[in-house]
């Protein structure tokens, strides 16, 4: 396994393309909303986004986000 | 590095494939039956691809030096249509006889409903009988979680032994009930949307590698059979050795296909050589 430090080196541009894609989803999402005619209803979708990225945002978590992330992304189960 | 890719459908790509694939390592391939992109009306049509897989796609992946064996189901999708699939469950143990043929797959569930429920028993009770092994495809994004525990609950009561059954497309929020419970389980990697190379990586070193495989996906979508490789590589570039490389990639495929005697691959180990003697 990798050190702290490799885990930053290895992974981190990776990493800021990834955030800069998603910032770019939102900004489009945005402008779309802000030159429909009318408010677009919203879309659980979206915010199943913004519900996901206040889960990365606590720093004070467990090390099992992409398993929170799944699930939070599943149909509810029967 | 010698490589077994366990899942690659092979009617869906392009020769070219091959050839790469050579190149990179993979000695053998194995490529179940699937969804052909729109659900097919006749029996026949399905038979027809089962001889196309069985007989035909070996002497395409020969061309290249590559073994190719196949699996045979009818897919969970298609298992909407029972009297369809029963018709062609039917038809099955004919294609058990063939030299390349390992098992019933991939069947499992694709939206769980109480069709594809039942052809999945009914596939389940296909493998037992004729002592095949057997591939369970579990449902992509949002339906996996529920689609996955419906699986387990299906194979919990079916008298099968957890070490011939392989469910497939695992996930960090699927793999532990499934290796829990014994079973063997399969990543597949894409390029976007499902699991990576590196997260699959993450998984090996949470979960460990024993009775793990891992797969590129390969199939007529976005997909690329070298994100196979790319796996190996992140695998490599974290620090693990050759022969743990060799374990996943190519020994865990030979050991699990291998339980049925016509997959004759067998596992492999790298030994280090003294020095020649100089003069």
């Amino acid at each position: 396994m990798l050190t702290a430090s490799e885990v930053v080196e290895k992974y981190f541009l990776d990493a800021r393309a990834m955030l800069l894609e998603l910032a770019a989803l939102l900004d489009r999402y945005d402008r779309a909303c802000a030159q429909a005619p009318e408010v677009p209803p919203k879309d659980s979708r979206m915010e199943l986004l913004y519900q996901a990225l206040a889960l990365l945002a606590d720093r004070q978590t467990t090390p099992d986000r992409v398993e929170r992330l799944l699930v939070m992304f599943s149909d509810p189960a029967d | 590095m010698r490589i077994i890719q366990p899942h690659y459908h092979g009617i869906a790509r392009t020769t070219q494939d091959y050839q790469r694939m050579a190149y990179a390592g993979v000695v053998a391939v194995a490529e179940p039956a699937f969804w052909a992109g729109f659900d097919r009306k006749y029996p026949e049509t399905f038979l027809d691809y089962f001889r196309q897989i069985s007989e035909f796609e070996p002497t395409r992946a020969a061309q290249y030096g590559i073994r190719h064996y196949c699996w045979v189901a009818v897919n969970p999708k298609e298992a909407e249509n029972p009297a369809l699939s029963r018709e062609v469950l039917r038809h099955m143990p004919e294609f058990f006889q063939k030299p390349t043929v390992l098992g019933v797959g991939e069947t499992g569930l694709h939206k769980s409903t109480p069709n594809e429920c039942e052809i999945f028993e009914a596939q389940i009770e296909l493998a037992i009988k004729y002592d095949q092994l057997l591939l369970v495809h579990t449902p992509h994004l949002q339906d996996k979680l529920r689609g996955t525990k419906r699986i387990l609950e299906i194979l919990r009561r079916m008298p099968i032994s957890p070490d011939r059954v392989w469910i497939d497309h695992v996930e960090e929020h699927t793999i532990r009930a499934c290796k829990d419970a014994g079973y063997w389980v399969g990543f597949t990697l894409y390029p976007i949307t499902k699991c990576s190379p590196s997260r699959a990586v993450d998984m090996i070193e949470r979960y460990g590698w024993e009775r793990t495989l891992v797969n590129s996906s390969a199939d007529w979508g976005p997909s690329d059979p070298a994100t196979l490789h790319e796996c190996i590589f992140e695998f490599r570039r974290r620090g693990h050795s050759d022969q743990e490389a060799i374990e996943i990639f190519h020994n865990n495929p030979a050991r699990f296909l291998g339980q049925n005697p016509k997959f004759d691959i067998r596992p492999i180990r790298i030994e280090e050589l003294d020095p020649a003697p100089v003069g």
